[in-house]
């Protein structure tokens, strides 16, 4: 009795708590580096009072949004105003639950520990399941501020984020078509087995799978470019204009959960999640897949944290580097690049990573 | 054995919701309240707010929810699919030829008809 609770609950917990705190540690420093990020491509220092070059900034910022009043207008839906941030953040703190953050495994009395929460045979359609729930959280505080101005941002942010999940959801038929699994471990070790990512999957390269998920991510994030939900200066801040205090800090800490979650997904779909940058060269797989062989299994997993760190990284590095190079889109250019373009790319995509398949196969 | 695995999502899932109440209920202790005329009312960047909120808006989003609904079952369809593809080979590639080849039709039909179209 006591093992199987130590391993479906206690086990489970400790994970879950890990988890949370480390998202919530990243979305910390993410909003500084964005800071930092923006101000050095604009020639300016950024924030750099609080703290040795502004580290604590975002701390203070937490702290300011828990003392500040919060207001809830006369006119809303009490209830539905007071669920939408529940709403929001909800599916994108649970969507972490089935994504490998490295493999290798360490022992705690006679339980395994592994780097995940949870491996369940269905992980990528559990994950665009719940995701596209977040479109619910919008449309709520959209609707229920019964506000001009949130009104609008809601209608946007719904139609955009709908849009996109086609695109979205055209770009993993490929991956799961190559790893025959939708189970994000096995997608990794499939990646493992063929001895490269499915970036550089041959004969057919999933450059432009990679291309397609990551600007839908993009749009799905409401991320620069194509922030139209919340376009400051048409909507004010769009559907979270009547929101202040705590419940604004959970919109605003789930669109950057969100952001962290599209990285974790590039990583694991495309750029083989904790395996190590190897170049190709064979040789290099065997010492760079544990930096701590004397730890064994939890060596491992902490060297796979490290590769798995690097590729988030330079997912959101992008992401911030897109915010600072590029204006926003006009609403109709970006309906018509969801609807006109993705989608035909998407499906041909799809099409042509079947006839790849086959013609690999012989 | 194999929906043992749903339930850290589970136990996950309930985590996530109490975790934004716990933190509204900290942040009531803390933080000021006090509600003022003015301050509850609609923020129309000061100015007294006037009309209608939940008037008409325009109809192409009611025409992107549609065509969403059937791209997106299509995407689900196409899952089930994409997983068991090796086994079904060239007979799944003509298949879903097929399937794709009538969905195109509709596609190519609403994008003449101007669904697509934003206006």
């Amino acid at each position: 009795m006591s093992e199987t609770l130590l391993r479906f609950v206690v086990v489970p917990v400790a994970q879950i708590a890990v988890v949370i705190a480390a998202l919530l540690l990243i979305v910390v420093y993410l909003v500084l580096l964005e800071r930092k990020i923006n101000a050095f491509m604009q020639v300016r220092l950024g924030p750099r009072r609080v703290g040795w070059h502004g580290l604590l900034q975002t701390v203070a910022d937490v702290i300011k949004l828990f003392t500040k009043e919060d207001i809830t207008p006369r006119h809303v839906d009490r209830l539905v105003f007071l669920l939408a941030p529940v709403v929001i953040i909800l599916p994108a703190l649970a969507a972490f639950a089935v994504i490998p953050f490295s493999g290798g495994s360490f022992r705690v009395g006679s339980v395994g520990v592994r780097a995940w929460i949870s491996d369940v045979n269905v992980g990528l359609l559990y994950l665009l399941a719940i995701t596209s729930l977040g479109v619910f959280g919008v449309v709520m505080a959209g609707w229920s501020s019964n506000s001009k101005y949130p009104m609008l941002g809601g209608l946007r942010s719904a139609a955009q984020m709908v849009s996109y999940e086609v695109p979205l959801g055209l770009s993993v038929v490929s991956i799961l078509m190559l790893a025959g699994t939708a189970s994000l471990v096995g997608i990794v070790q499939a990646q493992e087995s063929a001895g490269r990512w499915f970036l550089f999957w041959t004969p057919y390269p999933q450059i432009l799978g990679l291309f397609l998920y990551f600007v839908s991510g993009v749009a799905e994030t409401n991320r620069l470019p194509f922030d139209l939900p919340e376009a400051e200066n048409e909507l004010v801040a769009g559907f979270h204009t009547e929101y202040s205090g705590m419940k604004f800090a959970f919109f605003f800490l789930a669109e950057y959960i969100n952001m962290v979650l599209v990285g974790c997904l590039v990583a694991v779909l495309f750029f083989g999640g904790w395996l190590p940058v190897t170049f190709g060269i064979p040789g290099l797989r065997e010492p760079l897949s544990n930096f701590f062989p004397f730890w064994g299994g939890a060596g491992a997993m902490l060297t796979g944290f490290f590769w798995f760190g690097l590729k988030v990284f330079l997912v959101l590095f992008l992401y911030l580097w897109m915010r600072a190079t590029y204006p926003r889109y006009r609403y109709d250019q970006l309906m018509r690049l969801g609807w006109k373009v993705f989608i035909p790319l998407g499906l041909g995509h799809v099409m042509v990573t079947a006839l790849a398949i086959l013609v690999r196969r012989g | 054995m194999t929906s043992v695995g749903y339930l850290p999502i589970l136990i996950f899932i309930l985590i996530a919701l109490a975790f934004p109440f716990i933190a509204f209920f900290l942040a009531w202790f803390i933080r000021p309240n006090r509600p003022e005329a003015v301050k509850l009312e609609r923020y129309e960047c000061g100015i007294e707010s006037s009309g209608e909120v939940w008037g008409r808006y325009s109809v192409q989003y009611y025409v992107i929810a549609v065509l969403f609904l059937i791209f997106d079952v299509e995407t689900v369809f196409l899952f089930p699919w994409a997983v068991r593809y090796d086994a079904l080979g060239l007979f799944g590639l003509i298949e879903m030829g097929i399937f794709i080849l009538i969905l195109v039709v509709a596609y190519a039909y609403a994008w003449k008809k101007g669904a697509l179209e934003w206006a």
